[in-house]
């Protein structure tokens, strides 16, 4: 600026000042303290072709590939079909080369409105597409946004990339706020909760750093990676004939067992007069649930369902999850399949004065452990829960093992123990049959009650989707698991568990994530969702309309917390102080939240409050239509608690 | 020693069938289920439901039991239900209480719900 001479300054500023006197003003402060915004100012009209001086910038035009651009080059090269982001300055040189140097696809730029939406959309997305998807976060401020959605999906074994700004050259900083958005070590601030971070000091350094970050979290068991995205390095202009490479991603094969630990357990579970099969985070791939009922019909043994992910066909006669506390009980080997929590499945931890414990397994039962979930545990968070004991654990994916365990077992099938397992399977349809008529007949208690029960609004949905092909990508927890009970799952995308680090908010980005992961696959999404998770981040609803990403949002609409409820009536009955002040900061009522004006200030179809039972299903049905139509729709349904 | 204690159950059984119905109803007080409609919206219905249905956090109360057991239920719990004791509850609020449930509705057939055969 200083080289400029003093006669085309003035006319330069007179130019400005002729677009307007706010402008003008403006425009002259923004000169004195920084060139930048010569850009975006009016320019003065030049006199001459030889009076033009080209505003600062356009002297430092870079003329080939920047750093940024290299970094496109590396995400493409693992195939990753979108970023979600909230803006940031940190990484404005990678955003403007995914949208302008990659065409912004492959990776697609999905803006978000806050960062936790993002990375809990990728934790969504990577359980139904079976591969993670990038997110970008600002430096520090965005990473810690995004910190409790990074949290879910480490608890919760869900891959996703975490890309974070960061100006590492603090001589390079921008006096101000790019000091608060930097750091020396970002990764320190997630350190606890994802499988490794990597903060590179070069190019090349990121490349590698990129790919190892893809291929650890995609690696039984699987978890979140974060890497940084220096400032410096995205807007690095790449001479030519500078040597860059990125590393081919290794075809990944995921752990499996020992052979010969799963022929002793094979051993165990024929001899077994009552085993039981345990089931977590098992289901990676549509051979999950295949391989379990292959296994489980092969020893006529129930199955007891966790429900972290789509193991068991929700119909099938040895899916006894619902009864999963009596099977236990009886069991005389168990079998875990990647248990989330088999301390809480073999035990009993009763809320009261003291926590009494008490083992639901019967002594002597033996228990096989199969899966990966002690091969990451870190330290500080204590999301691995109490330590069970077991008489084997076997290291190794269980959905990789799973067809070397059934081969094992078929080998010691004699006629004898067909025989004894074909009795044993005979009662236990029997006994599965009359669940699914118990379910019916729980759910038509409160049939017609107002608020709407939440079985009436899991039939009604069930209704309108059954015929279709869909994902439910809610947990269902606190609607009284009654997809579970009512629905018919079959497919491994027909569900997904949930945040499992219970991290509120998770529902209705991951279940965007979900319905994005499903787009090209023209599948329904239907998300039932906590009205307090979805106030968490009600953003995401913007995002859905933006981004056309088909969905339907019932929300549980039950104006409170209502586990939250309970334990403060819990304290209050144990303190014994009385029943009526519980809702003290509990409830969401006074005024009322209007879920579907909320929805629809951000151009998403919406209905409600629904509160009479008999408007519900003409309102699913109208929903289903637009979401039919590629749309997100949402209906508020004033619910019961539960 | 089994056969001791379970010969010694069956008479305690027994003598509870035989004084039953006069003793139960003798102890069930009045109550008002206008109150106890009040009571149970305010902490019952958390895991029961509105409506006594039940669901993932407690059982349903249709059809509840006789007073007695309901009483003991209520003061000493089996399972995961917090104790409500006379000072939380006093024993007309948990007359009015279940004379309020002993409202509830009983559910209908659910195969007369075309939903709930799907």
């Amino acid at each position: 600026m200083s080289k400029t001479p003093d006669i085309k300054r003035r006319q330069f500023l007179a130019g400005a000042a002729a677009a307007g006197p706010l402008m003008g003003l403006a425009t002259t402060r923004a000169v004195a303290a920084d060139a930048a915004p010569a850009k975006a100012a009016v320019p003065a009209k030049p006199q001459t072709a030889g009076d033009y001086v080209a505003p600062i910038e356009t002297t430092e035009v870079n003329k080939g590939k920047i750093g940024g651009d290299f970094m496109v080059d590396c995400l493409k090269s693992l195939n990753i079909d979108y970023v979600a982001s909230c803006p940031g300055s940190t990484f404005r040189g990678l955003q403007e080369s995914i949208i302008n140097y990659g065409m912004n696809t492959k990776p697609e730029f999905i803006t978000c409105i806050h960062e936790e939406a993002s990375v809990a959309m990728a934790h969504g997305y990577a359980k139904i597409a079976g591969k993670p998807m990038a997110t970008m976060v600002h430096g520090v401020v965005g990473l810690q946004h995004s910190s409790m959605a990074i949290y879910n999906c480490f608890c919760d074994q869900a891959p996703a990339l975490v890309m974070a700004g960061n100006v590492g050259n603090g001589t390079q900083r921008r006096p101000g706020v790019e000091w608060a958005h930097s750091a020396h070590d970002q990764g320190i601030i997630v350190r606890d909760y994802v499988k490794w971070d990597d903060q590179a000091n070069n190019l090349q350094d990121f490349a590698e750093g990129l790919v190892r970050a893809y291929d650890l979290a995609t690696t039984a068991p699987m978890g979140p990676v974060m890497v940084v995205i220096d400032a410096d390095q995205q807007e690095e202009v790449l001479e030519p004939g500078r040597k860059l490479f990125i590393p081919k991603l290794r075809a990944r094969t995921q752990p499996v067992a020992d052979p010969g630990a799963l022929a002793e357990a094979a051993k165990l579970l024929v001899a077994a007069e009552n085993p039981v099969i345990v089931s977590g985070r098992y289901t990676r791939t549509e051979a999950g649930p295949k391989h379990l009922v292959q296994l489980a019909e092969l020893l006529q043994a129930p199955v007891v369902d966790e429900r972290n992910r789509m193991n068991m066909p929700s119909r099938h006669p040895l899916n006894h999850s619902q009864r999963g506390a009596a099977m236990v009980r009886q069991a005389d080997v168990i079998l875990a399949l990647e248990p989330m929590d088999l301390y809480g499945t073999l035990n009993n931890v009763d809320d009261r004065i003291g926590r009494p414990a008490q083992p639901k397994v019967r002594p002597g039962a033996k228990v096989i452990v199969i899966g990966t979930t002690d091969l990451n545990i870190k330290p500080n968070m204590g999301e691995y829960e109490r330590y069970q004991q077991a008489d084997m654990g076997i290291a190794g994916d269980a959905e990789n093992s799973l067809p070397w365990l059934i081969q094992a077992i078929e080998k010691e099938m004699t006629p004898a123990r067909k025989s004894a397992a074909a009795a044993r399977g005979q009662k236990l349809k029997e006994a599965g049959a009359k669940l699914i008529q118990a379910a019916h007949q729980e759910a038509a208690m409160g049939w017609d009650a107002t608020p709407i029960s939440t079985a009436r609004t899991s039939a009604e949905l069930w209704n309108q989707i059954r015929n279709e092909d869909w994902t439910m990508a809610s947990e269902v927890n606190f609607l009284s698991n009654w997809p579970y009970r009512l629905w018919s799952m079959e497919k491994h995308y027909h569900s997904m568990g949930g945040s499992v680090g219970g991290g509120v908010g998770y529902n209705a980005p991951a279940a965007l994530g979900a319905a994005l992961a499903n787009k090209e696959h023209g599948r329904i999404t239907v998300a039932l969702n906590g009205d307090g998770d979805l106030m968490m981040s009600p953003g995401v609803l913007w995002t859905a309309a933006h981004h056309k990403i088909p969905i339907l949002y019932i929300v549980h609409n039950n104006r409170a917390w209502h586990q939250e409820y309970m334990h403060v009536q819990r304290m209050a009955n144990r303190n014994q102080r009385g029943i009526d002040r519980a809702w003290i900061g509990t409830t969401m009522h006074d005024p009322n939240i209007d879920f579907a004006t909320l929805a629809k200030s951000m151009g998403v179809y919406a209905q409600g409050p629904i509160e009479h039972p008999a408007d519900l299903g003409p309102a699913i049905q109208r929903a289903i239509a637009v979401v039919k139509r590629g749309e997100p729709a949402l209906i508020d349904v004033v619910s019961q608690p539960r | 020693m089994i056969n001791r204690v379970l010969s010694r159950s069956a008479v305690i059984v027994v003598g509870l069938a035989i004084a039953s119905p006069g003793a139960f109803a003798q102890d069930t007080p009045r109550g008002n289920a206008a109150n106890g409609k009040k009571l149970f919206e305010t902490t019952c219905f958390e895991c029961h439901g509105y409506s006594g249905q039940g669901g993932g956090a407690g059982p349903k109360l249709i059809n509840p039991p006789a007073y007695p057991a309901f009483i003991v239920q209520l003061r000493t719990p089996r399972n995961v239900m917090p104790p409500f004791t006379p000072k939380v509850l006093t024993d007309q609020q948990a007359a009015d209480i279940y004379a309020y449930i002993s409202t509830f509705a009983k559910a209908p057939d659910p195969a007369t719900i075309p939903l709930l055969q799907n």
